[in-house]
């Protein structure tokens, strides 16, 4: 076995190029700094993109423009940045531009605090969009995870050509750790393909009511077209009501029709637990911790860690959950995801351990809160 | 006749609108620079200069309110070979300010016109960056408190090297756009003209009054010479070719055994400039060298050269899972600002816990064993004091051993300064004997 030695954002820059990913931008912002930082060392030299915008609006900005002309793209940033790139979420969701978008979260609201830690923005990821459509969320737990989940993140959005964000957080992203590289199961790489030669091309043409319809790059031998307002298959606004509602449902049954595809998670299943936790991202690591602890002193308990937050896999959760009649949810802010869990488990009894202090949930304070759930 | 207008959706605007000019001179622009459709692509925003992209037959990119130059800059990096051409109206002139500056800073070969007709049209005639003061605007008095500004002067202020200000209705409008077209860097067109549905109506605005305003301003005519640089672009791909690529990460295999088998946590504790980030990277190379895990988190405040610096770090046999200290078996208390920000924690050492204290420093009262060394009596630099702080535990064999630190440091640096460093690591041998 041989380590190398990596921080998260580091990782997340390694996994996007080893996915393909040949252009950047991004803008300064602690904590997801340095995944700038690495890729500014990583692109240029290798025939890539890698630029600066002079704000968050224009680097998703640059983003969309060149994932159009053919590019495979990403962007980082943190909570203040993804309230700025909202209505180009929006405009990748509706115009299905393949982006991956980091946010290494850090303690909000607003502001809030740059070098501290937070799961604040699983609900905003979600929801931070207008029109509400659905989009796809990773969460790491380590920093093998933001090599692999970024790697899956890139064939993610060429497959349903949609915004797909990694929920990182500072706590995971600017902490540096160990990682096997030769055992990371990384998956074949998919590339950007373009559309059959169909006379005419129709840009927003799917081959059925849950896929994403075939790219072709601006700037190529055939014509296509790019737009932000409600469209049809052709790519020219539509106001024809039977036409704008397939293409708005298309856009959320392309990802749940598919979403076993992409339900990443582990779990840690214990003979004669009571209790299911289920969690995600860095808190995964202390329910970790807490669950070894508890099985020494005779409370052995379970562990459910979501990768995919979003779409919601509810099938997993339900039948997992199944075993279990208690479930405690941890996330590291006042809840949000456990909002979600109680609605699929509406039978259990749906706990909750939370903080946004910008100090990690502690194993001890897991053990505590089990103990005494 | 060849031409680039979209037949299947041809340019409909308001009767009298100056935007139908401007649309017939720019399709006139393309078909005498001899390009085909499938070389140009327009990337307009949101308003009426926003229906550009579907009348003509090109490439088009239509996107949100003021943010045209950013995909178009995007689109441009992506592909030097296209012809990119934006289109975009006072409104998005003054919504995308920041990108108008750094387009022009930037010197990208796309090329701008500005459909400039003083007020926002679609949304009912209320007041741009360019209204004049005295103009009856949909936005009540607000445009009479607010100084219009002078697109054309403002983006050569900001570094644009081709600035054109032009009335729609000037007869060799589509030979000044074929000329921007072809210029290579970032061009602009101020292009001056007539909104016959809003802004007309109580504005009186005619071919005449729009020359007439235009001839009473510095005039902007193409190239501007103390902005001539080379096109971004070509200048990115030329530094970044002499870049070096990073090395890709180091792999680190298992050289040593370690000397412990379960899990160790380790507190650096000092002040900016002792490098105390550095001595737990050096700590987790040594562990990753006893094939050990290894996770560092730092805590220092934005002023990297003054106040604490404070390092987590932990090694362990199995993968670690939470990544916080809770009982350190190791304090390197070397700074009192590190000391400070981490005191809480000296009240969970054991009996166990081993605490190297520089003399200088005052620690609260903690179980475990402590050794204070006077760094200062023995003329260590407050630089070096953490890198002879993990000599004297390589010494002791507590965590690391001398083969581990070295290993450590000769992944850690190279060349000047790793002779540097592994001289210090000497010298403080003879410091304990």
């Amino acid at each position: 076995m041989s380590l190398t030695l990596l921080e998260g954002n580091e990782a997340v820059a390694w996994g996007a190029y080893h996915a393909g990913c040949r252009f950047f931008a991004g803008y300064p912002i602690t904590p997801a700094t340095t995944i700038l930082n690495t890729l500014i060392k990583i692109l240029p030299p290798n025939g890539g993109i890698c630029i600066q915008g002079e704000d968050e609006i224009a680097s998703i900005g640059f983003c969309l423009g060149a994932s159009m002309a053919g590019m495979k793209v990403m962007t980082a940033t943190s909570g203040p940045g993804i309230s700025l790139y909202s209505e180009n979420i929006s405009f990748a969701i509706g115009s299905e531009i393949p982006i991956v978008i980091i946010d290494v979260q850090r303690l909000g609201p607003s502001t809030g605090s740059a070098t501290k830690g937070a799961d604040g923005d699983i609900q905003f990821l979600r929801w931070g969009n207008s029109g509400g459509l659905p989009v796809i969320v990773l969460a790491p737990t380590d920093v093998a995870d933001c090599y692999l989940l970024t790697a899956h993140a890139f064939n993610l959005a060429e497959t349903f050509r949609c915004p797909v964000f990694i929920a990182s957080n500072k706590e995971i992203g600017m902490t540096r750790e160990s990682i096997d590289l030769d055992t990371l199961a990384l998956p074949p790489i998919i590339q950007r393909t373009t559309a059959p030669d169909k006379v005419p091309y129709l840009p927003f043409a799917a081959a059925g009511p849950t896929s994403a319809p075939d790219f072709m790059p601006l700037g190529g031998e055939t014509i296509a077209r790019q737009t932000s307002s409600t469209h049809g298959p052709d790519g020219y606004i539509t106001v024809d009501p039977e036409v704008i509602a397939k293409s708005q449902n298309r856009l959320r049954d392309k990802l749940e029709a598919s979403l076993d595809a992409f339900t990443f998670y582990d779990e840690h299943m214990e003979q004669g637990a009571e209790i299911l936790i289920i969690t995600y991202g860095i808190s995964a690591r202390s329910a970790k911790a807490a669950a070894k602890i508890l099985s020494g002193s005779g409370t052995p308990v379970s562990i459910l860690t979501l990768k995919t937050l979003w779409p919601i896999p509810e099938e997993l959760i339900k039948k997992k959950a199944s075993e279990y009649r208690q479930v405690v949810v941890i996330e590291m802010n006042l809840g949000q995801y456990i909002h979600e869990i109680r609605r699929i488990l509406p039978d259990h009894s749906v706990g909750f351990l939370g903080q946004m202090d910008g100090n990690l949930i502690t194993p001890s304070q897991i053990e505590e809160f089990i103990t005494h759930a | 006749m060849h031409s680039f207008i979209n037949s299947s959706r041809p340019p409909a605007y308001c009767p009298g609108c100056s935007h139908e000019v401007v649309t017939r001179a720019l399709d006139k622009a393309f078909l005498q620079m001899g390009i085909h459709e499938n070389q140009v692509v327009i990337v307009s925003d949101i308003g009426c200069s926003g229906l550009f992209d579907t009348f003509f037959k090109t490439h088009a990119f239509h996107g949100l309110h003021g943010r045209a130059l950013t995909y178009a800059t995007g689109i441009k990096l992506a592909r030097p070979d296209l012809h990119v051409v934006v289109t975009m109206g006072d409104g998005g002139l003054g919504i995308g300010g920041a990108h108008l500056l750094s387009t022009c800073r930037r010197n990208i070969d796309i090329t701008l016109l500005i459909l400039n007709n003083f007020n926002y049209g679609m949304t009912g005639g209320q007041f741009s960056a360019t209204t004049p003061q005295d103009a009856l605007v949909g936005s009540g008095f607000l445009n009479q408190i607010e100084k219009p500004m002078d697109a054309c002067r403002v983006m050569r202020a900001a570094g644009a090297s081709y600035v054109t200000r032009i009335s729609a209705y000037q007869g060799d409008l589509s030979t000044e756009m074929e000329q921007a077209i072809r210029f290579n860097g970032f061009s602009t067109m101020d292009i001056w003209g007539i909104c016959p549905g809003r802004y007309t109506r109580q504005n009186k605005t005619t071919f005449k009054t729009i020359q007439t305003s235009i001839d009473s301003l510095p005039s902007y005519h193409g190239p501007v010479p103390e902005n001539l640089r080379e096109e971004y672009g070509k200048h990115y791909r030329e530094k970044a070719s002499t870049q070096k690529p990073l090395p890709t990460p180091i792999n680190v295999a298992k050289k040593f055994p370690a000397l412990f088998h379960d899990r160790k946590e380790i507190l650096i504790l000092g002040s900016a400039g002792q490098r105390i980030v550095t001595a737990g990277e050096i700590l987790c190379y040594a562990g990753l060298t006893a094939g050990l895990h290894a996770t560092q988190k730092n805590d220092y405040p934005i002023t990297v050269l003054r106040g604490h610096s404070a390092c987590d770090v932990i090694l362990s046999p199995n993968k670690i899972d939470y990544a916080g200290i809770t009982v350190p078996d190791v304090i390197l208390a070397l700074g009192q600002e590190g000391i400070d920000r981490k005191k809480t924690i000296f009240s969970s050492c054991t009996d166990d816990t081993f605490v190297l204290v520089d003399s200088k420093a005052e620690i609260p009262d903690c179980r475990g064993t402590i050794l204070s060394i006077d760094f200062k009596g023995k003329k260590i630099k407050r630089q070096d004091m953490a890198m002879v702080a993990l000599s004297l535990l390589a010494q002791q064999e507590r965590l690391i051993h001398q083969d581990l630190l070295e290993a450590a440091l000769r992944i850690r640096f190279k060349g000047a300064t790793l002779e540097k460093v592994l001289e210090l690591v000497r010298k403080s041998r003879e410091l304990r004997s």
